[in-house]
């Protein structure tokens, strides 16, 4: 593996299997009465979120509380931050405080490409999601969920999601989520559809590894995973699409459409749920969506990553890449 | 002031000849002439252009003293090779009233590095809603005749057609940035295959490409005569190519950085590559340097744009826009158009001299290498390579793209009016 | 653990115990636990990836024979509680498999190939403290080499090999290696 985790295309089949396979152990931690490993016992882990993201922040703390870590938590708002102080300057003041990874969350896409390459600090630097370029360990919890589903915690073990076709649903065009996920889904070989109006679709999507629909009725049944992307109100008014209504109509999953979806296939979600606009009440409350399940493995996930890049002296030693994006 | 003998150069690359300088003026030039009296230059076959003219710098003073003045740009500029450059009006306060416009006319005169020709905004604070005194800044001691609301698009239709109506009664020209604001609201990098991957927004080539087509069909509408700045999309080239062929009065210049660098280097999220309009993609690179070299494209400019370390040193989102040009645009022109056999050195001193110089009307600038002509001179030492080194940069500025990166030619000597401005690549 | 050499082609190993010895020390040590434990009743055995886990399924089978009892047999990794962890490249992580009826109260019998310096064991008792209060510890190993550095000692012992620190141990087993051998070689040169 890498130094650090910045993009889901910086990681090898086998990168991602071993963090998966990890993460399975992880999870068992989870089952245990003492929930915690002293495996990062003396490592400090700042958590720097320029952007509110209470969700992906407990669970990268609740990663690092059962590790060992010692945490720190650093969000934008009311600090020096808000002054005027620079993503540099804060970094150098926190790695003047000895810490060892950075955990970080930030509006501008590239800001931990930036903090990572740019000998600002030497600490590992763990992607929690930049702007609209990458979420690395949301796609890793993707796949973990849909491997435990789709062929089994036990079973999965060792092996990529070869085959499985997942479908991805709405605004790709702002999402970090879809573009992590499309990397590691197809370094992990399964098939990606992306379906989404064609205002939500990035100019220069046509080069990724994946294909694409504007026709969510017809991917539906040749779909093992559909995961819903959060649309937000607000696009509606940047005319990417006419109305909420239009919008749900169309590419919304209700009960109806999920009918359609073959009887092992799930319906997944990154949240928040935007319940009405993307996914009706019906869907999201269904047996078939993993959404809690996503959170709980949301910590299994970041445990692993956080123990594969700072457990040793270096970051775990995966086999060479075996093929090229 | 003495007279000077060059001794051995190649005039526009041609043959070896001397030249002789007496006073401000080119006194003779041919073969074996008499260093009698003269301070001799040995130019050992160096190329000898006529001083560079460079039709969109930013020298940031008034205002932004931190990242450049009226001096150190001025000798960047001498550093260059140049010997005129248009200061464009985009300072703080704006560019936008005869005072501003004689205050920066008038540094250039005093520190006599490089002529200093301010450009005036076309409106008023830039903002694009009201014609500035156009007239008032031609009439003023600088006399301007380029107007530019550059790093902003005069966007609407009929401030455009205005501005270019109004410039006719005194021989002006608007130069346009062309840039569509809404289709580039939060652009951070060409839109294209990297953009969609680096999630950074993107700036479509139809926001400049919509702007110029409009422009040069106003300006034919309106019998004007229009520049358009940093060209950099194939689509331009093509859009500029018809209204050519239609006989519009359009001209248009591009930057030394559109004609060698691609949208790929934004991988890096290196804010160095941050600049407007943005790196665009290889086969545009491509267009553009064909479009200079068959004269589609007019002339390079260079966009020279300094910014402090610390808008550099950052994340891209929360950069500036912008990279320094005048101390390597010779260099990188080199590369690109007369190394890769595009483009010779007359065809060079014609994009970087002469037509820049006629487009804003530089008097005494862009002139013939022969007698009786102003001695505006530039020697370059075409053979050398070397690594662009910031450090040594007379800019007050460092954010150029090309650190590290190997480069031919060196400018060596430049002239103003038959005063060394440069020796031997040292500022006088 | 750590004394394993992994190559398969050691010119020099000689074995030291060969497959029936194997069967007959393990045998030995299910008899000896059904004695101190006074019949077995309570007792759990957890093996230590990756050959711990298969000398104690086959000391689960032998004990099954002697009290004709089913004995709670799983595994113990140990490896997020290694003190070397900042020494190496992080390891991919086994499986640790508690028993359904956990570990309260029980006489757990921790199972490994080699006892060396004591690291491991120490790591597998921290780790137990997290799954559960047995009744007991007690460790059962098929080789104890010597060069102990921590206060550690087995309960039950297949062989006891002198070693010295140029010598390498090397366990066999059927399950992951295609045959039952203990190999003593000498520790390869440095380049």
């Amino acid at each position: 593996m890498q130094r650090h985790l910045i993009s889901a295309a910086d990681l090898t089949r086998d990168d991602a299997v071993l963090i998966l396979d990890t993460a399975e152990e992880m999870a068992r931690v989870a089952d245990r009465p003492i929930k915690k490993l002293p495996t990062l016992r003396g490592r400090t882990i700042v958590n720097l979120f320029f952007e509110d993201s209470t969700r992906t922040r407990i669970s990268f703390e609740a990663a690092e509380k059962r590790l060992s870590a010692d945490v720190i938590n650093f969000t934008a708002k009311g600090s020096s931050v808000s002054k005027g102080e620079s993503l540099k300057d804060t970094a150098q003041t926190l790695e003047a405080m000895g810490v060892d990874a950075v955990v970080i969350r930030h509006g501008a896409s590239g800001a931990p490409y930036r903090l990572a390459n740019s000998g600002w600090i030497d600490a590992v630097v763990v992607n929690a999601g930049d702007g609209t370029h990458q979420h690395p360990t949301q796609a890793l919890l993707d796949a973990f969920t849909m491997r435990r589903r789709l062929i089994g915690p036990d079973a999965g073990l060792g092996r990529d999601l070869e085959g499985k076709r997942i479908t991805l649903v709405g605004d790709v065009l702002h999402s970090r989520v879809a573009r992590s996920n499309v990397d590691l889904l197809h370094t992990l070989g399964a098939e990606v559809t992306l379906v989404a109006p064609p205002t939500l679709l990035p100019v220069g999507i046509e080069t990724w590894p994946c294909e694409v629909s504007y026709d969510l009725d017809s991917t539906l049944p040749k779909s093992d995973a559909v995961m819903m992307l959060r649309v937000q109100r607000e696009r509606m008014n940047a005319a990417f699409f006419p109305t909420e209504r239009e919008y749900s109509r169309r590419y919304g999953l209700d009960g109806d459409r999920m009918a359609r979806m073959p009887e092992h296939a799930i319906v997944m979600h990154p949240g928040p749920m935007v319940r009405g606009m993307e996914i009706t009440a019906e869907v999201a409350d269904s047996d078939r969506c993993t959404v809690v399940e996503q959170v709980a493995n949301g910590v299994s996930i970041r445990m692993a990553v956080l123990y594969l890049l700072l457990g040793g002296n270096e970051p775990a030693v995966t086999h060479p890449r075996t093929e090229e994006k | 002031m003495s007279k000077i003998l060059i001794r051995g150069a190649k005039v526009l690359g041609g043959e070896l000849q001397d030249v002789l300088i007496d006073g401000g003026t080119i006194a003779e030039v041919g073969n074996g002439l008499s260093a009698e009296g003269a301070e001799v230059v040995e130019a050992d076959g160096k190329v000898l252009l006529p001083g560079l003219v460079d039709l969109h710098t930013h020298l940031r003073e008034p205002g932004r003293e931190d990242s450049e003045t009226v001096l150190t740009g001025t000798r960047a500029a001498a550093s260059g090779g140049f010997t005129t450059v248009f200061a464009m009006a985009n300072t703080f306060p704006v560019a936008d009233t005869a005072g501003v416009v004689e205050q920066v006319w008038r540094l250039g005169k005093e520190h006599g590095y490089c002529d200093v020709q301010p450009i005036g905004a076309v409106t008023v604070g830039l903002e694009g809603r009201k014609l500035a005194e156009l007239g008032a800044m031609h009439e003023s001691a600088a006399g301007v005749t380029v107007f530019s609301d550059d790093g902003k698009c005069v966007h609407d239709a009929v401030i455009m057609r205005r501005a270019l109506e109004y410039v006719k009664a005194f021989g002006g020209v608007v130069a346009q940035h062309a840039q569509e604001p809404r289709l580039t609201e939060g652009a951070e990098m060409n839109e294209g295959v990297v953009s969609a991957e680096l999630g950074l927004g993107g700036w479509p080539a139809v926001a400049e490409e919509s702007i110029i087509a409009r422009d040069v069909l106003l300006a034919d509408h309106v019998g004007s005569r229009v520049h358009i700045c940093h060209l950099s999309t194939a689509g331009s080239v093509e859009i500029v190519r018809w209204a050519k062929s239609r006989g519009i009065a359009v001209t248009a210049e591009v930057t030394p950085h559109h004609l060698l660098l691609t949208d790929e280097l934004v991988r890096t999220y290196n804010p160095v590559y941050k600049v407007n309009p943005p790196l665009r993609t290889e086969r545009d690179v491509m267009a553009l340097r064909e479009a200079l070299a068959d004269g589609t494209i007019d002339i390079v400019a260079t966009d020279h744009a300094p910014h402090p370390h610390e808008d550099k040193d950052c994340e891209w989102a929360a950069a500036a826009m912008g990279m320094v040009g005048l101390e390597t645009a010779l260099s990188v022109v080199q590369e690109t158009m007369v190394d890769t056999g595009l483009l010779d050195w007359a065809g060079v001193a014609d994009r970087m001299s002469v037509k820049p110089a006629q487009i804003g009307q530089a008097t005494g600038h862009g002139r013939p290498v022969s007698a009786g002509e102003p001695a505006n001179l530039t020697l370059v030492d075409t053979a050398y390579r070397g690594l662009v080194e910031p450090a040594g940069f007379a800019s007050r500025s460092r954010n150029t793209p090309y650190e590290g990166r190997e480069l031919p030619g060196r400018v060596t000597h430049t002239w103003l009016r038959g005063k060394a401005t440069l020796v031997d690549g040292k500022l006088t | 653990m750590d004394t394993h050499d992994t190559r398969d082609t050691q010119s020099d190993a000689r074995p030291v115990l060969e497959g029936p010895d194997i069967a007959r020390v393990l045998t030995r040590i299910a008899h000896e636990i059904v004695e101190r434990a006074k019949g077995a009743d309570d007792v759990v055995l957890l093996g230590i990836p990756t050959r711990g886990v298969f000398l104690a399924r086959r000391i689960a089978d032998k004990l099954e024979q002697i009290t004709e009892r089913k004995v709670p047999c799983g595994s113990l990794d140990i490896t997020m509680y290694r003190d070397d962890l900042r020494m190496h490249p992080p390891r991919a992580l086994a499986r640790t498999e508690i028993p359904g009826d956990g570990l309260d109260g029980k006489l757990v019998v921790l199972v490994d190939d080699v006892l060396f310096s004591g690291r491991t064991i120490r790591a597998a008792l921290d780790a137990l403290n997290d799954l559960g209060r047995p009744r007991a510890v007690q460790l059962a190993v098929l080789v104890d080499r010597g060069h102990r550095e921590l206060p550690i000692r087995a309960d039950y012992v297949g062989k006891n090999l002198p070693t010295s620190l140029r010598e390498t141990v090397k366990v066999q087993l059927a399950e992951e290696d295609g045959r039952d051998t203990v190999l003593l070689g000498a520790k390869p040169t440095p380049q």
